[in-house]
């Protein structure tokens, strides 16, 4: 239905050629500009801090990219890592997808064999702002295949800063969407191109491109259930054709067999239900392509006949296959569909059912300022790029709507998701931007030549000075595209003509040729329309430079007396790397399993990639009972040393008491005993005087607070809770304290061994015997020192 | 050569270094000095047929009044003896630097201790027995009374002293010679907590003891009675150190050793009493001249291959070995057992299989890695009366297959090569008539 872009600028006149070419040029040093501006937008960090891996999951890829650097990648494969998850493992190859790591490595090897000394955390820093740059290049394609150059490239310049993406991609953020989204549009764009082109060429790259998403991200099944829904969308308008054929069919079956290859999705490809609509719509798009060659060789009248008997046919056993596949579905626990799948479906789900899910900050439901924090501006211009795709409505901009449609839906279930709308509302606001520009520049220069004209003066002069006809050339070409494509679905516009007769004569001459407005508002409206830009680049500079820099394991904090750096994170990983043995196995809450393994490289009970829920219970509950439980826990475990992070004296907001009813509710998911009412006073967590005594015998409390109360003279100000804490001195008998850090933000402690001896039931004798008394409290401690 | 001869010089030193010191080691865990604190030097004859005997076998004494200034167990972080032998009941608080800690202490890095109580024993040694698990009567002017099982004697009419033969069966901790006569024993009582595992009751009282003041009537029933009152308990702590507590010095003296003994009710006499036998041989057990045990040389390795590997796959056969002495007082002798067991744990025991064992001290075990992968651990837990505890782990990982190593083609799933293969073939004439048939 679209006509290919590059057929319009073949039909165009040749006098415009030497234009084109410059254009080209032009389009080509933004393109580049674009690409040095979104990777240098996510060196702040780098530059603020230092070349570092940020957070969590992106030291375990670190790790995983520095094993398969110096194994190789069969043994990357068959890796079995007994590390983490004492004692029962995990079989890294066959559980990570490994897309990201393979191509940090690959990057590694490359520059290694060019002589190029890089580090490998240094190709993992700077991994994901090289991909950045590859995403805006990739959104530059997919919206110039939607809405022509110019749209593209204000896309691409909104993309290459969108703070949602910066805040997954700055340099150090080396986890799996940094890699993945470039992979989500490319393969978006290869869709939409096949889908203009009818080249089945493009088809296969588009399977290929969909292979390196499956490698690099779960959320490849927003693709594998995005593009069934749109091939569907077509064939019930009626868009359907063969060039939607090659786009779809290729995709599912190459798509398919290559996403079975990949360790961690293996047989899920053909097994669950993520996957079901791409199969579903396989077989109605086969239907479909029979019906149109069959309604090609019959008569019409034959065809009716035909028609009516096949659906009766069809009908029947569609049915059957229905109830079949809802059987088999149906018999599976789950319904077929995995915990997360099922959350973002019903947003609830997790909440009610799976503790672990909702757990983590990122899979909560976003607020409304976090779209204004993440988006910006693009949230306004998006509903501006809709009414631009609708006008004309091809194939390309009904999918780049139901892409937008999708994503705003998902991103409403999880944060993390926002991540995904980010293209979306990039692409959409470019759209409507470029189509703004190019509504205003045309009038600028209509009013120029109709002035010119008049006054019979050399315009020519006017023109090459003008400082906006450089950018007018990028957005002249999709305009005459437009003008050519909307001869196509010009009778519905006739239509709309008729009814639309007795409003004002403005709007028919809108609607009629190009829309010119008046010079004073085109003005006007572009002064706005920079200025909303503006304010666009300042909030995302501002965003990449402060909010989303920070990495996480560095904290810095601005007090009236300076800037104070808080280190404690590596100093204590450090402090376990040189101070206890290697095999020894180190306990904490799930979130610090992957740095403890990556940076203090110590055995761990639980980490981030939280597979095993029982074990995380364990874990959990013994965080949650009192001294003795926890010790007996622990040291069925194997535990030596067990980790707690505490933000209490300097007011580190996400640390382990905050994150405590978590664990209460994760471990008594699996272990009944623990009850989360007994934690709570009156429904309120408190770790003040008025907790409930529970709490305050709990591991979690006292491993927190220990000797707490000596850092301010006896008050015991807690000054993330803000109060005072429940109870101050108290002694350990089965931990013993080895190692907080400066500002006491990560507290170690030793699990004591067991006593030599067991005391008998006489009490102590204290009377005459002096000389014992002053050591007698001594004998409590560890009798092995 | 520079390195190698400073080594040799290094372990020639340090080799020198244990001939001269003969002491404590894990090498040679006999002790060799000996404290004895005393009360009164008088002791020392009047106990002195148990401490030729003990000098006889070796130990160097070293007898100090208990309320000797200069007494320490430690100088500059080095422990001065092996052993304590505490024959001072009645002391309050000992001389020098010397107090209920210093001595728990000395247990606790290893050391042995003798502890003979007696009647009005002192709040010192009930507390160090206290510790231990060892709880004395707690009327303090109480003593053993037996009116069943008393020895019969000319002189004394109150029963407290007792012929006791309920000994414990035992043979590590009293030799293999059963001891025919009955133990004389004047003193006081303790009680065990039955769920303390360390505490091992030795000489019992019999049915008809109970533990009272007998110059005074009784007014209630004795806190203490029958079978349950304990007269010598040893204790092996987890780091086996071994202790011994006895309610009776008088079970040590000259005396008793020789004096004959006839139990009440019993016609028979023996010429002499059990005493010296068996303190004797249990003076072998708490200075490890008996019972102590080693393991060495663990190794694991696949059936057939002899290196170790460091990470096993799952279904791996292989085989697991460890040598296993006794320690016999002067030289390392192989210990025989049929009970050795080896565990194949991971938060439970998936493997638990009997060793066997060629007589020469080796133990050996052959068996299926389970089909589960994980972080393993061999595990030889070995907890038997009167020996030191063995209690081996290490560490090995179980992987699952490589990808490689799966069978590459399944008889069961022929049918779908088949089909897949014919399809291709199908297809591919499908297109090619297609194509070229008209």
């Amino acid at each position: 239905m679209a006509v290919p872009v590059d057929a319009i600028i073949k039909q165009s006149p040749p006098s415009s050629s030497l234009r084109f070419a410059f254009g080209n040029v032009l389009a080509f040093f933004i393109l580049l500009l674009i690409g040095v501006l979104a990777f240098s937008i996510r060196l702040f960090s780098v530059i603020k801090y230092e070349s570092v891996i940020h957070e969590f999951d992106p030291y375990f890829n670190y790790r995983v990219t520095q094993f398969l650097t110096k194994n190789g990648i069969y043994d990357f494969w068959n890796w079995f890592d007994d590390r983490t998850w004492y004692p029962l493992g995990r079989v890294i190859g066959g559980t990570v997808y490994p897309g990201l790591t393979l191509t940090a490595g690959t990057i590694w090897k490359v520059l290694q064999s060019l002589n190029i000394p890089l580090s490998v955390e240094t190709v993992c820093v700077f991994t994901a702002p090289v991909f950045s740059a590859f995403a805006a290049w990739a959104t530059y394609l997919l919206t110039k295949e939607v809405k022509g150059t110019g749209a593209g490239l204000t896309a691409a310049v909104l993309l290459a800063m969108v703070p949602s993406y910066i805040s997954r991609s700055v340099a150090g953020s080396y986890d799996n969407e940094a890699v993945a989204i470039f992979a989500l549009i490319f393969t978006f764009y290869l869709y939409i191109k096949t889908l203009n082109t009818g080249s089945l060429f493009y088809a296969t790259l588009n399977s290929i491109s969909y292979f390196y998403m499956v490698c690099s991200w779960g959320g490849y099944t927003f693709i594998i259930n995005l593009i069934p829904m749109h091939a569907l969308l077509c064939i019930v308008t009626g868009r359907y054709s063969s060039r939607l054929y090659i786009a779809y069919a290729p995709l599912v079956v190459l798509g398919t067999l290559l996403a079975a290859l990949v360790p961690v999705v293996g047989f899920n490809a053909v097994m669950t239900s993520e996957h079901f609509a791409s199969f579903l719509v396989f077989i109605v798009i086969h239907v479909v392509a029979l019906a149109y060659y069959i309604k090609g060789i019959l008569s019409p009248k034959m065809f009716k006949v035909a028609a009516t008997l096949v659906i009766s046919v069809g009908l029947v056993v569609g049915v059957g296959v229905v109830a079949v596949l809802v059987a088999v579905v149906a018999s599976s626990p789950t319904k077929g569909w995995s915990g997360r799948s099922l959350s973002l479906l019903d947003p609830t789900y997790a909440s009610k059912y799976i503790p672990i899910i909702a757990s983590v900050s990122e899979h909560q439901p976003p607020t409304w300022p976090s779209y204004f924090m993440d988006i910006n501006v693009l949230a306004f211009l998006v509903p501006a790029g809709i009414i631009a795709c609708f006008s004309p409505l091809s194939d390309a901009s009904s999918f780049v709507i139901l892409y937008l449609v999708m994503s705003v839906y998902f991103s409403g279930v999880m944060v993390r998701l926002m991540l995904v709308l980010a293209p979306a509302a990039c692409i959409m606001s470019g759209i409507a931007l470029s189509e703004a520009f190019d509504v205003c520049t045309r009038s600028i220069k209509y009013y120029i030549t109709s002035l010119s004209e008049s006054l019979q003066t050399d315009a020519g002069d006017i023109v090459p000075g003008n400082n906006i006809t450089s950018p007018q050339n990028d957005v002249i070409k999709p305009d005459k595209k437009e003008e050519l494509l909307k001869e196509r679905p010009s009778r519905k516009n006739k239509k709309k003509e008729k009814e639309s007769i007795e409003k004002p004569s403005v709007k028919s001459k809108m609607t009629k040729r190009p829309l010119v407005l008046p010079v004073e508002a085109s003005i006007f409206a572009l002064f706005l329309i920079v200025l909303l830009g503006a304010f666009y680049v300042v909030h995302s500079v501002w965003a990449a430079a402060e909010a989303y820099s920070a990495p996480s394991i560095v904290l810095t904090s601005h007090s009236h007396d300076g800037l104070h750096v808080f280190d404690d994170f590596r100093e204590a990983y450090a402090w376990l790397s040189h101070n206890t043995e290697v095999d020894d196995k180190v306990a904490s809450w799930w979130d610090y399993g992957y740095q403890t393994t990556a940076m203090a490289n110590r055995t761990v009970i639980v980490d981030n990639n939280t597979w095993n829920n029982t074990h995380i219970a364990t874990v959990g509950t013994a965080m949650s009972s009192p001294e003795k439980d926890a010790w007996q826990i622990f040291n069925s475990l194997d535990v030596k040393y067990v980790l707690v992070v505490f933000g209490g004296l300097v007011g580190y907001p996400s640390d382990d008491i905050n994150k405590f009813l978590w664990m209460v509710r994760i471990g008594g998911g699996v272990f009944p005993h623990i009850k989360e009412p007994d934690y709570l006073r009156d429904g309120q967590y408190r770790i003040d005087s008025q907790a409930t005594p529970t709490m305050l015998n709990s591991l979690m409390y006292k491993l927190s607070y220990f000797r707490f109360v000596e850092t301010d003279g006896g008050k015991g100000y807690d000054r993330v809770r803000r109060t005072e804490i429940g109870k101050k001195y108290f002694k350990l008998t089965h931990f013993e304290e080895v190692f907080t850090t400066h500002h006491w933000m990560v507290r170690i402690y030793k699990l004591k061994p067991q006593k030599n001896r067991i005391r008998g039931k006489t009490k102590k004798l204290k009377s005459k015997t002096s000389s014992t008394t002053p050591r007698s409290g001594s004998l409590k401690k560890n009798p092995w020192h | 050569m520079a390195n190698f001869s400073i080594a040799t010089v290094f372990i020639a030193s340090i080799s020198l270094l244990l001939a001269l010191t003969h002491s404590f080691s894990i090498e040679n865990p006999t002790d060799r000095r000996i404290l004895v604190l005393v009360d009164d030097l008088a002791l020392k004859s009047s106990h002195s047929i148990f401490f030729s005997s003990l000098q006889a076998r070796g130990f160097e004494l070293d007898f100090k009044l208990s309320d000797d200034p200069k007494i320490a167990l430690q100088r500059y972080g080095q422990h001065l003896y092996d052993g304590l032998i505490l024959f001072s009941p009645t002391t309050e608080r000992f001389g020098g630097s010397l107090d209920v800690a210093a001595i728990l202490d000395f247990v606790d890095s290893g050391k042995d201790l003798i502890v003979a109580a007696d009647a009005n024993a002192s709040d010192l040694i009930r507390n160090i027995a206290a510790e231990c698990g060892i709880d004395f009567d707690e009327d303090q002017s109480a003593v053993v009374i037996d009116h069943g099982s008393y020895a019969v004697s000319e002189t004394e009419g109150d029963h407290t002293l007792i012929a006791a033969d309920d000994l414990i069966q035992s043979d590590v901790l009293l030799g293999s010679t059963k001891i025919e006569a009955p133990v004389l024993f004047k003193g006081i009582g303790h009680s065990l907590n039955p769920a303390n595992s360390l505490v091992v009751k030795v000489l019992s009282a019999s049915p008809s003891a109970y533990s009272a003041n007998p110059k005074s009537k009784l007014s209630t029933p004795p806190s203490l009675s029958g079978s349950s009152i304990s007269l010598v308990s040893v204790v092996q702590a987890r780091n086996n150190a071994r202790v011994v507590f006895s309610g009776s010095l008088d079970l040590f003296s000259n005396k008793f050793f020789k004096s004959p003994v006839q139990k009440a009710g019993s016609s028979n006499k023996h010429a002499k009493s059990g005493n010296e036998q068996f303190v004797t041989e249990i003076s072998k057990w708490v200075f490890h001249e008996r019972g102590h045990l080693k393991a060495v040389n663990v190794r694991h390795h696949r059936v057939g291959e002899t290196e170790e590997p460091t990470i096993y796959r799952i279904n791996d056969d292989l085989e697991y070995l460890v040598e296993i002495y006794e320690w016999s007082g002067s030289s390392w002798e192989p210990y025989v057992a049929n009970d050795v067991q080896i565990q194949f744990y991971m938060m439970s025991p998936y493997v638990l299989k009997t060793m066997s064992t060629d007589k020469k001290g080796q133990y050996v075990v052959s068996f299926k890695v389970p089909d589960v992968y994980g972080v393993f651990q061999f595990k030889v837990e070995y907890q038997r009366l009167g020996y030191t505890s063995l209690s081996l782990a290490k560490q090995i990982p179980v992987r699952p297959f490589r990808h490689n190593e799966y069978e590459r083609f399944i008889p069961t799933a022929f049918p779908y090569y088949g089909a897949s293969f014919s399809t291709m073939a199908g297809f591919l004439i499908f297109s090619f008539v297609y194509l070229y048939s008209k």
